[in-house]
Formats: structure tokens, C-alpha cells, sequence
């Protein structure tokens, strides 16, 4: 494409956006469209013409110097300068003026007083994709991005995209750590930060609660080291455990599917159903040996219960990995030396592993920190960061400022993860995989450690079996929770009853606006992340262009901060003008789109690293411009990748809650945060039930997609962490 | 319309600090095949790929057919390339690969295969329309790449280091059928290899480049007789460089042996004398020439070689099979028809 051609595109977009749509945001929906082109319905020009907006006078300007050069045909270097401007001009005044007036009193000796200016509708969003257009075109005429248009406006617009959802949301949400009431409080600041909720130590010394961060990083480490642990015995088993490893590691191949498409907090449900005051476990125990109902569950075991349970099959995943990409000939060179098997296990195959631990803990680790379900689910009294984030913004005392300062907390312990893994990977890397082909059979393991490893794993599995099998059974009998085992429809019938009134069906079930709301959540979402994701990693991977790392940097940066920050920061940044989304099912669908992206991404620059960069210069030098070049070539080529980043934010939209809970509303509420609200109003048995519809959709999604392209790589284990120091 | 196909002016591509290309200047004439020459590294790579716009340079200015193309990318500057790997769509057949560029400039599918299957049949492929790119062999896969450019009809026709995935023997075949496919069409055609063989056997003008820059740029015999540095004598096939003085026109110093030689015109005193191991015929000891021994002797069928020690440094000599031969350790006296006195690197 022609930068002229998308400057004249960009143009026109712009003047529909100045003088046809409604410059600000419809608050009752289309109906408004009644009262165009005056009152709230009204377009840029009007309000120009009758001087409520003069301070957008710059916008018109701006449009009218552009459009002579472009009407002749020619496309200058000035079209950047142009579209900047614009972008700044309506952007800059949206923040500017806000509801309550002028919001940055420093301009107050050029705006005066202001009227209030609600939130920016379609008429603003056409000129700022115009003023994107113009900035793209003016790039690309200067001969950067190749001198191709199309790739100036992709970059420019993902750019753009990238610092109005993932950049802007969580800046403002830090900035608001700094104020109190209204004004900038260095000194509030420093004080939520070294808070005695966050950090106090009493639980050293007496029976109070300890801060918060002493929880959420002892839950985090302990997760982590008992994930890791239970995923080598299992590792061990399946990869060296001789005659029988075939069929453990099918057994436990399984089992990693679960975590994945089960609802984070799901397994709370089923071990508060085993193990809760009423739980069946609990009662057997009083019944046969005495042993007092307690509800000790509710707190730090039930929640590293449920989080082991979740991270033990993605260690697994990973460790399995890294035992198979050990090449036996390095432990029968050890044999052939005189060492034995213990031996050789503790000098070669440990040394060997330390990396796949080091990221297997790390992962684990991080996932502890971002979970949120497990701990609001089971907590109790045991509070962790991002519990404590949501209740300071959704609890009694509604507290922005201490939730900022919590989330930026939390961030920075993920960060300090990140930034530890980094390192630690950086330093030392194994070549195990040669590319040569290895024969050889891999040793076996030390008969003590085999016994330790099968005596931890096989319980292990039995438990995991029991507690999905709860999940599965539970929604259909009377009362798991008290042990009345009599089959029934009722709950089922309670949340997807369907109805039949005048020849169509009517869904009476309360649960079904939620599961609508969700399918259809997952469905837009999961095209516009993968589509936007591999665009962006065809982007990074094979076009040179100033700013690549940034964006890189920034596509990732979503990936490690924990979905209730996210979540905290949308409903700071779009609950007021000018992007106001909150309350719609847009601010769900922008949120799924913008967390799940680094996996598209990640997915997307793997596939094409397969794929000889001289496809795409042959067909740019047989006339093929960029757009041409992505549609018939790179593609059809990435088809896999496209198909399983589908999969996965499809997955991941329709099991999400940490981000969601904050975003959701009563005209759209999502199927887990409908679930979450069951289990806090009692309502066991219809949560499970609904868990069991949501688990059922899920696996045919998956189990259909892995048909359709081999067995994909789904889920976060298979992403890798953010490149540090970029 | 002039006769130059492409013009560089003062071209550079820098990347990050390593200037790929330094300020590189010349005209290449029109319907003439000319190859860039270099060890690797040297950026003969990155100039094929300034001028196909798959690098925009940092500097300078390129034209291509009179146009000024310097801000223009690949799809816009109407040159058609094959690529060292030939970059054949993997995904598409033989028949949609060759009508590619045609569909995606706007023909009609139908007018698009009909001219492609044409051209496949001008390139002896006809039948193979169906296949896959990867049910050809190497030789066809090379063919297809051709036949995918030169369907666009282009201004320019570049290369890419086209032979090196070809087996020896197909390599020669390939490369005439190459310059045959020139000469029939008038092309002008851009060609990069690191093989001087290669380089002096299709070539029109060879230009040799050297960290970034034109060391040397000529027909194949200037390059070869006519050298302008050690580099490119080296570089242009087998030399013995040595240190001499020139004492007068065809007269040289070398060892201290004073010798009767042709050679180009040089300024008297010491130099560095090139000597091409064929222009060096060794004698029985006791004839007019450079007193040497036979260190290592070798008979490779069509040619001997050896290596003899002379009082000016080890000499290798090739020498036509049926002239006499030596056995080692002989003593001989090198007669040499021609050398080549160095001037000092610019």
C-alpha cells in the first residue's frame, strides 16, 4: 500500500469522523442518534460551530492543512506531523477537560473555564484512527518502515493500542498510589507502602495475622517448591521409571489437560466440598475416629492445596520436557566411568535439571501470586495481595490509593521473579539437544529414589482424581456438601432450565445470560487476540523499524502483571472520560484481548521463525507489498500458530476471573464471576454444576482444535517470560 | 533512454555502527550480466539487496532505469530476484508460485497461468504446473525461481548466490542455461557469488567489493590480467606474490635474478610482482629463469602442480599435462612469460 493511498483513507476517515458521527460517547445507546445532529448525538463541526468545544478548533485546522497535498496526489513527510498533532490534540483535550471541567489546572490561563466533556464516542475514535493514518503514512513517505505503508499503520496502530490498554491503564493506576483525596501525597504514598498490613511480622510472635506480602510470598514459595517436586517424581516416573514409565506418563499426560480448562477457583469448590466443616472427608473422620470438624482448610492449606493441584501438571510438563532433552549418552558416559546409579543421577542428571527447576519454580511461583480465585474462594482469614487489592476497591472501604499501592507491590514482587528467572537462565544454559541423533537408553532411575517418587505421585494422582471427580459428581447430586449422595437434575435445572413459550424456547436458568455473555465474550475476543497477536509477531519478527523493542516490551509487559492488577487499573482508567468503557462488554472483551496477547505473540515469532524470511522478500520483490505478502503467504503459513492462539484465549477468556471480577456488571456478568457469587452466597452444588458445563464446553473446544492441528501446546506453561532489561 | 540499467551514487547502509556498504558508486550498463564479487562480509549481499529494496540505504542515492527508486520498497521498483534458497512458497504449486507475482499485480487468474504456464514451458518444465515445490528436484526448484522472475517480465533481473545449492555438474549446466536466457532476452542482469570461477565465466563486468567498497570493477580479462591490488589478484584466481623491483620497462628483479618479462607499465623500483601460476614454466636446471628446487609434486589428471623454492619465495606452478615433467627435489630454473608489478593499495 501506498503511503498516499492510506494518508486519502486516513483523510476521509477522519472528515466522517468530524463531521458525520457523534463526537462523544452515547450513554443510552443508538437511540440518542434521534437528536443528530445537535445535543449529545451531535459531530465535531456542530459543537465547533456553536463554540461549546472551540479548544478543538486544531482539530479541523489540522484536517484542512492535510487534505490540499493529498487531493494533488502527493504524500509528504508532513503527513507525520500532521497526524500527531491530531492524535495529541483530541487525546490531549480529552484528558484535559474532564466531567467535573478543566482537569489539568495548569492550563488553565489558555482554557479558562470549561465546560464539562463526557467521553469521547465514534466521531473522536474515526479521527484518531485518521490522525494514526496520516502519522503512518507521513512515516512511511519519510521511508521508514520500509517505506511501506501498511506496516507504518500496523505499527503505529498497535503502538497506539498498546499505550492506551496496557501502558496508560497501569501508570495511571501507579500515579494514583500518590494521591490522597484528590491531591498528590508523597507521604500517604510512602506509608501505604510500608503499611503494617502489608508487612507486619506478629504472626511471628502471637496469634495475630501477619502482613500481607509475609503471606502471599510464603504461599507463593511454598506452591512452588511442592509443584516442582511433585512434577519431577512424576517427571522421573514417566521419563526413566523403566518398564511401567510408558503408562504413567499417559496417566499424568492426562491429567496436565485438567488445570488447564478447569476455572482456577474450581478446585477450592471441590476441596471445600471434601474437606470443609460438612465436608464428606471431615465427616468420615468424625465418624470413624473422632476427630473434630474443623475448618482448617479455610486458610493457608486449602489455599496451597488448590494451587499445587493447579501447578503440579504444568511442572510436570516442563520437567518432562527437559528429562527427555537429557541425552543418555551424558549418563552412560557417566556409567562407562565407574559412577553409580545415585551417582550418576546427583552429578549429571540433577546438574542437567537445575534450569527446568529453576523455571518450573519460577513459574509456579509467579502463577501463586497472580491467582485469585483459590485465595477468595479459601483464604479465610489468610489474606494475600490480591485479595486484599480487591476488597480495598470492591469491599467496604472503597480505597483506590491503597490498592494502588498494594498492586504496585505485588508488580514488583512478580517483576522481582521475572528479573531473578532472567538472570539466573541468562548465566547458565545447557545444550542438551544436539540436533544429532542420540541413541542410547536413558539410565534408570536409583531404586530409592524410584520408590520415593511413585510413593509420592501415585497418592498424588488418586487425590487429583478424587477432587475432579467431585466436581464432576457434585453438580449432579442433591447435596454434596452434606454428603447426600441421591442423583438429581435440580441444579443443573436451576442455572440452564430451558423453557418453551409460544413455540420458542425461552432460557429460564439464571445461569444462562452469564454463559451467553461469556460464550460470546470468548468469541470475539479470541479472533481479535490471535489476530492481533500474530499480526504483532509478524510485526517484531520481520519488520525493522525504530521502536521494535518497545512494542515488543509492551506486548509482554501485559503478560507479567497479575490479573487483579489489570483489573484494578481498567476500572481506574475507563470508568471516567474521556475513554469510558466500564459497565459495557467492550472493557471485557479489550481486557481478555490485551492479557492474552503475549501467547499469540510468543506463538506467532516461534512459527515464524520456521519460516525462511526470504518467502516474504521474494514475494515483496515480485510486487507482493505487505498486506499482499501477509495474506498469501505468511498466513496459510502460520495457519497452526493462528489455530492455537484461538484455542488458547478462547480457553483462557472463558476461565478468567482475576481481571474480570473488577469489570464485570449486571448487564454483562461472565460465567466465573457468576460461579465465584454462587459459592459466596452457599449455592455449592449450582456452582459446581455450572463448573461441570463450563469444563465440558472447554474440553470439547480443546480436544476438537487438537484434532483439528495435532496436539497443540496450550496453556502458560508453553509461554515463555518476558525478555528482562528490554 | 540511457544506457545505464543502474546508478548508484555515493551508497551507504550502515548497520548500527558497520558500514555494509561504504559510499558505493557505479553505473551498470543495460542488457549486460554483471556479477558482484567478494569474499563474505565484504557486502556484495547487501548491495544485491539496496538495489531489490529489501535494504533502504542510509545514505546516497540509487536509481534503476533512469527512476530514482532510493525511497521505494521491493514492491515497488518493478526488479524481479531469485533467491539463494529460491524461496519458492511452499504452500502453493509450481503454477501458482510462477503466476504469484502476476496475480498480486493485478492480472486476472486465467491471463496470470496462461503466461506462467508459458513460461514454464520456455524453462522445459512444462507438466510440472501441479507439483509442489517440494516434489521437484534442486535443478527444478532452480528453474521454477527462475521461471517466477523472469514471468514478470523485470527491468532487472537479480540473483542471489543461485548455484550454491546445486551439485557441482548442474552447477555449470545451470549457469550457462543462465547466461543463454540473458543474452536471448537482452536482460539486465545482477548477479552475486562468491565464486570467482563462476564470476569469470558468465560475467559481462565483474565487480570485486572489499569491506563495503569497490576494490575493482571490469571486464573478466582486466580483472584477471590487469589487477589493480594483491587482493583482487589473489582474489581472481591462483597468485604468487612476491617482492621484486621493477629495474625498466619488462625488466624485474626477483631474488636478486634479473629476468626479461612482459608486464604493464610500472614505475621503476622495489615492488610486490604477482605471477599467475600458469605464466611459470619450469626448465632444467641451467636455463635462462629463477633457480629453483621442486618441493612437492602432484599430477591431477589435466594439469601438474607444483611448488618450488626459488630465491624469491615459494613458488606454485601449474603446468599443462603433457609439458615434461619433475620429480622432487629436482633442481630447475623457472622461466616466467608474464607478470603482473602490484601498485600500492589506494
Amino acid at each position: 500500500m501506498g503511503a498516499l493511498t492510506l494518508a486519502r483513507v486516513a483523510l476521509i476517515c477522519a472528515t466522517l469522523g468530524l463531521f458525520l458521527a457523534p463526537w462523544h460517547g452515547l450513554q443510552d445507546g443508538l437511540s440518542e442518534l434521534a437528536a443528530w445532529p445537535v445535543g449529545t448525538a451531535a459531530p465535531l463541526v456542530a459543537l465547533l460551530l456553536d463554540g461549546s468545544r472551540w479548544w478543538l478548533w486544531p482539530v479541523a485546522l489540522l484536517l484542512a492543512l492535510a487534505a490540499p497535498a493529498l487531493l494533488r496526489g502527493r504524500a509528504g513527510g508532513g503527513l507525520a506531523w500532521i497526524g500527531g498533532l491530531l492524535v495529541l490534540a483530541v487525546l490531549g483535550a480529552g484528558y484535559a477537560i474532564g466531567l467535573n471541567g478543566l482537569q489539568w489546572g495548569w492550563l488553565a490561563p489558555l482554557l479558562g473555564a470549561p465546560p464539562p466533556q463526557p467521553s469521547l464516542g465514534w466521531g473522536a475514535f474515526l479521527v484518531l484512527a485518521g490522525g494514526i493514518g496520516l502519522f503512518a503514512a507521513g512515516q512511511a513517505a519519510r521511508g521508514r518502515f520500509g517505506a511501506d505503508a501498511f506496516v507504518a499503520f500496523l505499527v503505529c496502530g498497535c503502538g497506539f493500542l498498546l499505550i492506551l490498554f496496557v501502558f496508560l491503564p497501569l501508570v495511571n493506576m501507579l500515579s494514583a498510589a500518590l494521591y490522597e483525596d484528590g491531591r498528590l501525597a508523597p507521604a500517604a504514598f510512602g506509608a501505604r507502602l510500608v503499611a503494617p498490613e502489608a508487612w507486619s511480622l506478629a504472626c511471628v510472635t502471637s496469634h495475630a495475622g501477619c502482613g500481607v506480602v509475609w503471606n502471599t510470598l510464603l504461599l507463593a514459595s511454598l506452591t512452588a517448591v511442592i509443584s516442582t517436586l511433585l512434577g519431577l517424581a512424576f517427571a522421573l516416573l514417566a521419563v526413566r521409571g523403566g518398564a511401567r514409565g510408558p503408562v504413567s506418563a499417559g496417566a499424568f499426560r492426562a491429567m496436565t489437560i485438567l488445570p488447564l480448562i478447569t476455572p482456577p477457583f474450581v478446585v477450592s469448590l471441590a476441596l471445600i466440598v471434601l474437606f470443609g466443616r460438612t465436608g464428606i472427608v471431615t465427616g468420615l473422620l468424625w465418624d470413624w475416629f473422632d476427630i473434630p470438624r474443623s475448618r482448617w482448610i479455610y486458610g493457608l492449606p486449602g489455599v496451597l492445596l488448590a494451587q499445587v493441584l493447579a501447578q503440579a501438571p504444568i511442572a510436570f510438563l516442563l520437567l518432562d520436557g527437559a528429562l527427555r532433552a537429557i541425552s543418555p549418552s551424558l549418563e552412560e558416559a557417566a556409567s562407562t566411568m565407574g559412577a553409580r546409579r545415585m551417582r550418576v543421577f546427583r552429578t549429571v542428571t540433577w546438574p542437567l535439571l537445575k534450569p527446568a527447576l529453576a523455571a518450573s519454580f519460577l513459574l509456579a511461583f509467579v502463577e501463586s501470586l497472580a491467582d485469585f480465585g483459590n485465595p477468595l474462594v479459601l483464604g479465610g482469614d489468610f489474606d494475600v495481595l490480591s485479595t486484599r487489592i480487591f476488597f480495598a476497591i470492591a469491599g467496604a472501604r472503597h480505597d483506590p490509593g491503597r490498592a494502588a499501592a498494594l498492586a504496585l507491590l505485588l508488580l514488583a514482587i512478580t517483576f522481582g521473579a521475572f528479573a531473578l528467572q532472567a538472570l539466573w537462565l541468562g548465566k547458565r544454559r545447557y545444550t542438551t539437544v544436539t540436533g544429532k541423533g542420540d541413541s542410547g537408553i536413558p539410565a534408570p532411575l536409583p531404586k530409592g529414589l524410584k520408590f520415593t517418587c511413585a510413593a509420592v505421585a501415585w497418592p498424588w494422582m488418586i487425590f487429583t482424581a478424587a477432587v475432579y471427580g467431585i466436581i464432576l459428581v457434585g453438580g449432579f447430586v442433591h447435596d454434596i456438601g452434606r454428603g447426600d449422595l441421591s442423583f438429581t437434575w435440580r441444579h443443573l435445572g436451576t442455572g440452564f432450565e430451558v423453557g418453551w413459550f409460544d413455540g420458542a424456547p425461552a432460557f429460564i436458568g439464571s445461569a444462562w445470560d452469564s454463559l451467553f455473555t461469556t460464550i460470546q465474550v470468548a468469541a470475539i475476543s479470541a479472533p481479535l487476540t490471535a489476530g492481533l497477536g500474530i499480526l504483532l509477531a509478524w510485526l517484531i519478527a520481520r519488520q525493522n523499524f525504530p521502536g521494535r523493542r518497545g512494542l515488543e516490551f509492551m506486548t509482554m509487559l501485559s503478560f507479567a502483571i497479575p490479573g487483579t492488577v489489570v483489573g484494578v487499573s481498567y476500572i481506574m482508567a475507563f470508568n471516567v472520560p474521556p475513554v469510558e468503557l466500564t459497565g459495557t462488554a467492550l472493557i471485557l472483551v479489550i481486557c481478555f484481548v490485551f492479557r492474552n496477547l503475549p501467547v499469540g505473540v510468543r506463538g506467532g515469532i516461534a512459527a515464524l521463525a520456521q519460516i525462511d524470511k526470504s518467502l516474504d522478500e521474494a514475494s515483496a520483490t515480485m510486487g507482493g507489498g505487505a498486506f499482499a505478502t501477509l495474506r498469501r503467504v505468511v498466513l496459510p503459513l502460520l495457519r497452526p500458530a493462528i489455530v492455537t492462539a484461538l484455542a488458547y484465549s478462547f480457553v483462557t477468556a472463558m476461565t478468567a476471573v482475576s481481571a474480570v471480577i473488577f469489570l464485570v456488571s449486571a448487564r454483562h456478568n461472565l460465567a466465573t464471576v457468576y460461579i465465584v457469587g454462587r459459592v459466596e452466597a452457599g449455592e455449592m452444588a449450582l456452582a459446581i454444576a455450572y463448573s461441570t458445563v463450563l469444563i465440558v464446553i472447554m474440553l470439547g473446544m480443546v480436544l476438537g482444535i487438537e484434532k483439528l492441528v495435532g496436539r497443540a501446546r496450550l496453556g502458560r506453561g508453553s509461554a515463555p517470560t518476558i525478555p528482562s532489561g528490554a | 533512454m540511457s544506457d545505464v540499467a543502474i546508478t548508484f551514487d555515493r551508497v551507504t547502509k550502515a548497520f548500527g555502527n558497520v558500514r555494509a556498504v561504504d559510499e558505493v558508486s557505479f553505473n551498470l550498463p543495460r542488457g549486460a550480466l554483471v556479477t558482484l564479487l567478494g569474499p563474505s562480509g565484504c557486502g556484495k549481499t547487501t548491495t544485491l539487496r539496496l538495489v531489490a529494496g529489501l535494504e533502504l540505504p542510509t545514505g546516497g542515492r540509487i536509481e534503476i532505469e533512469g527512476r530514482d527508486v532510493t525511497g521505494l520498497s521491493a514492491a515497488e521498483r518493478r526488479i524481479a530476484m531469485v533467491f539463494q534458497s529460491y524461496a519458492l512458497f511452499p504452500h502453493m504449486n509450481v503454477l501458482e508460485n510462477v503466476s504469484y507475482g502476476l496475480v498480486v499485480n493485478g492480472a486476472r487468474k486465467a491471463s496470470a497461468e496462461a503466461e506462467a504456464t508459458a513460461m514454464l514451458k520456455t524453462l522445459g518444465l512444462e507438466g510440472l504446473g501441479q507439483r509442489l515445490p517440494s516434489e521437484l528436484s534442486g535443478g527444478q526448484q532452480q528453474r521454477v525461481a527462475v521461471a517466477r522472475a523472469l514471468v514478470l517480465r523485470p527491468k532487472v533481473l537479480l540473483f542471489d548466490e543461485p548455484l550454491s545449492n546445486l551439485d557441482a555438474r548442474l552447477r555449470r549446466r545451470v549457469r550457462e542455461d543462465i547466461r543463454d536466457l540473458q543474452r536471448k532476452l537482452g536482460l539486465s542482469v545482477v548477479y552475486v557469488t562468491h565464486d570467482q570461477q563462476e564470476a569469470l565465466a558468465v560475467s559481462d563486468l565483474v565487480c570485486v567489493m572489499r569491506a563495503g567498497r569497490i576494490a575493482q570493477m571490469g571486464t573478466p580479462t582486466e580483472l584477471y590480467d590487469d589487477p589493480a591490488d594483491a587482493f583482487i589478484a589473489d582474489f581472481m584466481g591462483e597468485a604468487n606474490v612476491l617482492a621484486g623491483e621493477v629495474l625498466g620497462p619488462g625488466r624485474i628483479a626477483l631474488g636478486g635474478v634479473a629476468l626479461d618479462v612482459a608486464m604493464r607499465a610500472h614505475p621503476t623500483g622495489p615492488a610486490q610482482i604477482a605471477v599467475r601460476p600458469e605464466s611459470i614454466l619450469p626448465q632444467p636446471e641451467g636455463a635462462t629463469g629463477l633457480p629453483g628446487r621442486i618441493q612437492r609434486a602432484a599430477f591431477l589428471g589435466q594439469t601438474r602442480e607444483y611448488e618450488v623454492e626459488t630465491p624469491a619465495g615459494m613458488l606454485f606452478v601449474v603446468t599443462p599435462a603433457a609439458s615434461p615433467a619433475f620429480a622432487m627435489g629436482e633442481a630447475v630454473s623457472c622461466r616466467l612469460d608474464r607478470v603482473i608489478p602490484l601498485r600500492d593499495p589506494a
